[in-house]
């Protein structure tokens, strides 16, 4: 068998090596690969189907049994730009945009503060960053409803903004924490020797090898803002609205209609399927806080 | 409320220089060091601990938002009133159900596609890269998706594809609304469960692997004597974050069942929100908040604690 890269979609130069005296019968590995590419597209098939169903007539997609064959029509795509989706697409690009920009302008500072030149009680402070994750958010929504009502911020896209960066904000310090911690500290204190400027040894050595690590959190950062439902759905309404938000409104006012629902909806998630399927090697390095690389 | 959780007992921060007492200019290097980590964490108490504070002030007060003038201190009734809540108990019990049941059924279901996917095969970056979709959906989306083309019971794909094994027009929503909400969270954390359980056996050395088969040992005892082993500390993490994400889920149940019908597929977050902004009930509903809060920590401390240490990320701070 080729020996495949971590990412298994292209095989290395090397020709395929036979397993030699290991493989006694070919047809366990073809059947184990074919269940596994029944179970991938098993999973992804949801999605597919809500892609086709957007572009289906509402006859087509309310059918019994369902239509396979339909000629495309963009007539769904149509309704759901006449309807308005405009300014929550914006709203959803600014608050997604803005709170991960403020997430790493925090963050990439706050990581290296506990990882290369750590401070006193690291370990406390990375705790009750990753503790405030595990406060349920529906426990401070009360308090931040009344709050931002008393200042006049209710439906206001900064809101979201400042939620979605404390939101994003531990998530993105263990994780930048883990990527500095992967830099060699012989690389830092060579270039101190050679009476390189602590910002000069950042910018020059430091950050080229801790960029696509910045990267990686952007992403993990937008997707995680850009779906976010809890707070838009109770702090914004016609003015700061976002996609998930959009959804909603379009489901109350349009009603039920599967083929129009799945042009929205495809329109939701599609740029955050797109950010992850560019971001999925670090998903789990976000997610686990960097426990996992 | 800070949360704090106990504090593990490693050594922290810098030792000072041997032979060096703490000067002047010792604490103004400390300061150095601290001056990048303080706007974080000033934000991240002032907006993540603040509120919790309020609630806490809330759930002290009755407190109607339609009824201006309402608020008055009632210390602990709230409380009272929240512990004699059938309601709540039963909502207590389906987010316990809602969130250990999907996330040990994603874990079991990542498992076996991390080890399917273990594998050198052709297409194996697009299999991933297909399986890691689900997770990718904007839960909103992915909850009208299961609500309408697939759930639905006479135009969704589910009653389709069971049609040839008997089932009918099956309205499955409303049959088995906690359910249809958990398949749904299932079907978008199995994909997150299977890249963390990848990410373990890919790091498992290879060697040990390969001197086991020389010895003989089949491929189950390879599996359950080698692998699974190995895998632990990555499926404790698994349990451990996807219960944290889970439990505080709303979008499915908002947009599946409304949490119904009645409560029957209400969790705790659908629940404290109705009471909040459907019944405008502040005090109530900050009462509910605080237990919640209360019993995740208990859950939290000890279950993250456990895991992080055998990971060890919280480890060597340089």
């Amino acid at each position: 068998m080729a020996i495949t890269t971590e990412r298994g979609s292209t095989t290395t130069s090397s020709a395929p090596v036979d397993d030699g005296p290991r493989r006694t019968s070919r047809t366990g590995p073809v059947l184990l690969t074919t269940l596994t590419w029944i179970l991938g597209i098993g999973f992804f098939f949801p999605v597919l189907w809500m892609v086709l169903t957007a572009f289906k007539t509402e006859g087509d997609a309310q059918s019994s049994p369902p239509t396979f064959v339909f000629t495309p029509t963009f007539e769904q795509f149509r309704t759901v730009f006449d309807a308005g989706i405009g300014p929550y697409l914006a709203n959803s690009l600014g608050a997604t945009v803005i709170s991960t920009l403020l997430v790493l302008l925090l963050a990439i500072p706050a990581a290296f503060a506990l990882s290369m030149r750590p401070v006193e009680k690291t370990q406390d402070v990375l705790f009750f960053f990753i503790s405030t994750k595990m406060l349920p958010v529906v426990a401070a929504i009360v308090p931040i409803y009344v709050v931002v009502n008393d200042i006049g911020l209710l439906d206001n896209i900064w809101t979201l903004i400042v939620l979605y960066t404390a939101m994003n904000l531990p998530i993105a310090v263990w994780m930048m924490r883990s990527f500095f911690l992967e830099v060699p500290s012989e690389l830092l204190e060579a270039a101190t020797m050679d009476g390189a400027s602590l910002a000069r040894t950042l910018r020059e050595v430091v950050l080229p090898i801790i960029s696509p690590g910045i990267f990686a959190t952007g992403l993990i950062c937008v997707i995680f803002s850009w779906n976010e439902f809890f707070f838009a759905v109770n702090l914004t309404s016609a003015n700061a609205g976002t996609m998930p938000t959009f959804l909603v409104q379009f489901v109350t006012s349009q009603g039920l209609y599967f083929a129009q629902l799945s042009a929205a909806a495809t329109l939701a998630a599609l740029p955050v399927i797109i950010a992850g399927w560019v971001a999925q090697n670090k998903l789990v390095q976000g997610l686990s806080f960097g426990a996992v690389k | 409320m800070t949360s704090t959780l106990e504090r593990p007992a490693a050594p922290s921060g810098p030792p000072p220089a041997p032979g060096q007492t703490p000067t002047r200019s010792a604490r103004a290097e400390g300061w150095v060091r601290r001056a990048p980590l303080l706007p974080a964490l000033v934000f991240t108490i002032i907006v993540t601990q603040i509120p919790f504070l309020l609630t806490i002030f809330y759930s002290l007060q009755s407190w109607n938002l339609v009824r201006p003038g309402s608020q008055q201190w009632v210390w602990f009734d709230n409380y009272v009133s929240v512990f004699q809540d059938s309601q709540f108990r039963g909502v207590a019990l389906n987010t316990v159900i809602m969130t250990l049941g999907s996330v040990l059924i994603a874990v079991v279901l990542g498992l076996v596609l991390a080890l399917l996917l273990n594998r050198h095969f052709i297409g194996r970056g697009i299999v991933r890269t297909l399986l890691v979709t689900p997770f990718l959906i904007t839960p909103v989306a992915a909850a009208l998706l299961w609500k309408t083309t697939l759930l639905d019971p006479t135009y969704g794909l589910i009653n389709f594809v069971l049609s040839p094994f008997g089932v009918g027009e099956e309205a499955w929503i409303s049959d088995f609304p906690l359910a249809s909400v958990m398949v749904a969270l299932i079907w978008q954390w199995t994909p997150f469960m299977m890249l963390l359980l990848l990410a373990g056996l890919q790091s498992m050395p290879t060697d040990q692997i390969e001197a086991a088969r020389m010895d003989g040992a089949g491929a189950w005892a390879i599996f359950k004597e080698l692998t699974l082993p190995h895998l632990r500390r990555f499926i404790e993490l698994g349990t451990v974050l996807g219960a944290i994400y889970l439990v505080n889920t709303f979008d499915a149940v908002y947009m599946i069942t409304q949490g119904g019908p009645g409560t029957a597929s209400a969790n705790l977050p659908f629940y404290i929100y109705q009471r909040a902004f459907l019944g405008f009930d502040i005090g109530q509903s900050a009462a509910m908040g605080v237990v919640v809060v209360v019993m995740t920590i208990i859950v939290a401390t000890f279950a993250l604690r456990l895991v992080f240490r055998s990971f060890g990320a919280a480890e060597g701070s340089n």
